[in-house]
Order: structure tokens, then C-alpha cells, then sequence
């Protein structure tokens, strides 16, 4: 399996992929956090940004995590079981190295922040509002959040534009977008009509669907400044 | 084979940069050891936190005054490039000295969050061994949130807002403010450069 990744890694990276984020999505349901020999190993070969996320709940796990070589660290449900963590990894790293991600759910009147979103037998509303989560998580040093929309998740008919654009509003860091992308066109418009720093996609990606140079020289036509692709 | 010691500057993440200089065929080390740097044929110093807790890391270390004192190529980055000015804004916080001026904080604009962390352009300003086969327009990865303005020892620039120094030289003391190690191609070959400037 990690040799896959790697491959995959350097694929991406070839590719002209700017950031790769390594996602151990069932690590906080199983209670356990990403393992740290293959975040050596990715590191070893890769000469791009990226980003390790999964069950990362303290200091020492994140310490851990950037001593093997990633960029940066993302915590979703951990933050969400403790807010501070976020606060004193911003303070112990940077807030540089602090990523939250969000899984967002649309419910009537709004949007909540849910946990353990990895499990679908266990996903939960945590009871915060996402708008207020945002707010929060900034006010408590994160340096960059990454909003996945639960509900155009895996749809692939586009990124949420309209929470995106809610959250962007509400975001004076960079913002990720996450979840919905099925085409190069779903990209153009969440950087165009949302305003986001970022996209993110993984199963458009894996399955070939988009390659990441034909997107790159999509978005370039369409007016959005990319950096070029090897 | 080149040799390297990087400075053990307290921040996490050193391996990464470690891997890059292997990924070249150096020789690279992670030191905390006053002697082993002051004796290294190269030194980066790097840096990731802030830079009143990375000049009392250098403090420990005894290399305050020792560190501005070398001969050596040495290369700062990110943080580690800030600490070599006069003084960063972060804290109100004195550092190096080898360079003059004053690190400030980017302003955050709509449009332009801080830290700024991704791709983006350089601008070459002057011609330096260090930015052989590199070119106005290549794109390497930055984190930061404080900034260096241009002066007169800059060799390029980025534009966030404001024009700031990306990458600066005196003498034997080179600096980039982004992470040539994350900055595929062209980090390589910066990188790669540093290995051989004398």
C-alpha cells in the first residue's frame, strides 16, 4: 500500500500537482494516528509541499509527524474534541504548519462542523455551526483551513460555491476547497465564484478522470494564474 | 561529496530539507553542536517557529556572536533567512545583524491571506552564482508571514501585495525566504548551487 502512495506521490508530483495532502482518514475512528514511517518515506522522495493528516490529537504526535519530514499537520475531529490542541500547536509550530479541516454538513438553516466524518457508521454532528468553527479555529491560530462539504462529497457535480463563498468571507487565512469535483470546470468556478486559495480533489485524480497538467492548462486558458506544469 | 550541517534550529521539519540535500548527493547533518557548525564547510541555517524563540535557540547554542563571524557559504531559509537582519518585527525581536534592516510583518489584504503560504514567482534583480539556471517567473513554495524589504543586497524578489525579498546575499551569508527544498525543480537547482558557491 505505501508503495502505491509513493508511486502515486511522484506521479501527481511529475504531473505538476502543487500540494499533496495524505489524508489516514480512519485514524481518529480507530482511536490510533498516521504512521510515521511512510510520512518519512513520502518525504524522502517528494520535493513539493505536503500535508499529513489522521488522528493527530497532540504536540508530540504532530512534533512527530514534521520531524519525518511533512510540511504541515491537519486536524479535524481532534480540534473538534479540543479546540485548544489548535492553540498550542500554532504556538509550538507556527501557524504555518496548523491545517484545520472541517467536514461540513448542510443542515436546515445552515451548516454544522461534524466529527469522524472518516466513519460513515459514526460521523456526528459536533453541535458547532461551521461559520463560528471557522471563526474560532482562526481566532485560536490555524493557518490555513480546509473546507469539505459534506454533501457534494464524493457527488462530483461541483464544489459547494455558495458555503464556499460563506466561508471564504469569514476567512482571512487561505481556504481549501474540498469535495465535488467531477471536472475541470468545477475547479474554474470554485476559484473563480468562490474565491478559494485552493482545490482539492482525490478520486477525480486517482481514477484518471482529470489529469493534473490538462486541468493546469484549462485553468491558465480560463484566466486563473497557475503555476506552470513540468 | 559536499558536506552541510544544518543548524539545529529548535523548529521541527528539518527533514525535509536533510532529504533534499541527499535527494543532491550531499552529505547533510542536523547539529546542535557549536563546533560541528563553526567547522562545516557549508551551513543553513533554517527555521520554522518564531524568531524570538529561534534567536534564544542560537542563544543556547552560543551562536549569536559566532554565527555572523563565519566564513563559510552559509544559507538561511525562511525564518532562518530573517534572522540574519538587524531586527524582525516579530516580537520586537534583535537577531544576526549580517544584514541590515528591519523584517516586518506582510499586511493581510483581501485576496492576500497571512502567512502566505503557496507558489510564487521570483523576479531576478542581480546575477548570482546561487541563482544559476533559475529565471524570472519560475515559481518556488513559500510560508511566512513576515516579510524583508528590497534593498540593495537583494537577488530576487516575490510580489504579495508588496514586492519583498525573496532571496538576498552578503558576502559568504545567502538567504531565500522561500523553502528550496519544497520548491521542486528550481529549489533543487538552488540547492544544488549552494553545494558549489565558494
Amino acid at each position: 500500500m505505501v508503495g502505491d502512495i509513493l508511486e502515486l506521490a511522484a506521479r501527481y508530483r511529475d504531473d505538476g500537482a502543487d500540494e499533496l495532502v495524505f489524508y489516514d482518514i480512519t485514524a481518529s475512528p480507530e482511536a490510533r494516528s498516521v504512521d510515521r514511517a511512510w510520512v518519512r518515506r513520502v518525504a524522502r522522495g517528494l520535493d513539493i509541499p505536503f500535508c499529513v493528516a489522521g488522528g493527530i490529537r497532540s504536540v508530540a504526535d504532530a512534533e512527530e509527524v514534521l520531524n519525518a519530514g511533512a510540511e504541515k499537520v491537519s486536524i479535524n475531529s481532534p480540534a473538534l474534541a479540543d479546540p485548544d490542541l489548535i492553540d498550542r500547536l500554532s504556538a509550538r509550530f507556527g501557524a504555518q504548519c496548523v491545517v484545520v479541516g472541517i467536514d461540513s454538513q448542510t443542515v436546515p438553516g445552515g451548516h454544522r462542523a461534524f466529527e469522524l466524518a472518516g466513519d460513515p457508521g459514526r460521523t456526528r454532528d459536533s453541535g458547532r455551526d461551521t461559520l463560528q468553527w471557522v471563526a474560532e479555529v482562526q481566532d485560536r491560530g490555524a493557518g490555513e483551513i480546509v473546507l469539505n462539504c459534506m454533501a457534494s462529497d464524493g457527488v462530483r457535480r461541483g464544489y459547494d460555491i455558495e458555503q464556499l463563498r460563506a466561508v471564504r468571507a469569514a476567512c482571512r487565512v487561505p481556504l481549501v476547497a474540498s469535495g465535488g469535483a467531477g471536472s475541470a470546470v468545477h475547479f474554474r468556478d470554485v476559484f473563480q465564484q468562490a474565491g478559494v486559495d485552493a482545490a482539492l480533489a482525490a478520486s477525480v485524480f486517482h481514477t484518471g478522470a482529470i489529469v493534473v497538467h490538462e486541468l493546469k492548462r484549462e485553468l491558465r486558458d480560463a484566466g486563473i494564474e497557475v503555476r506552470p506544469w513540468p | 561529496m559536499s558536506e552541510v550541517v544544518i543548524i539545529d534550529s529548535g523548529g521541527a521539519n528539518l527533514a525535509s530539507l536533510q532529504f533534499a540535500l541527499e535527494r543532491l548527493g550531499a552529505r547533510a547533518s542536523v547539529s546542535s553542536d557549536t563546533a560541528q557548525i563553526a567547522g562545516a564547510p557549508r551551513v543553513i541555517l533554517p527555521g520554522v517557529g518564531s524568531a524570538r524563540d529561534a534567536m534564544q535557540r542560537l542563544r543556547a547554542l552560543d551562536l549569536i556572536e559566532r554565527l555572523p563571524r563565519l566564513e563559510q557559504p552559509v544559507l538561511g531559509i525562511c525564518l532562518g533567512m530573517q534572522l540574519l537582519y538587524g531586527l524582525s518585527a516579530e516580537g520586537a525581536t534583535p537577531c544576526l545583524g549580517v544584514l541590515p534592516g528591519t523584517v516586518e510583518r506582510l499586511a493581510s489584504q483581501p485576496g492576500l491571506p497571512v502567512p502566505h503560504m503557496g507558489w510564487n514567482q521570483l523576479a531576478l534583480t542581480a546575477r548570482d552564482p546561487l541563482l544559476e539556471g533559475v529565471h524570472s517567473g519560475d515559481y518556488v513554495y513559500f510560508v511566512h508571514s513576515y516579510a524583508a524589504p528590497v534593498a540593495e543586497m537583494t537577488l530576487a524578489t516575490t510580489r504579495y501585495g508588496i514586492d519583498v525579498t525573496a532571496v538576498v546575499r552578503r558576502g559568504n551569508f545567502w538567504g531565500t525566504q522561500f523553502h528550496p527544498e519544497r520548491s521542486g525543480r528550481t529549489g533543487a537547482a538552488i540547492l544544488g548551487n549552494f553545494l558549489r558557491v565558494s
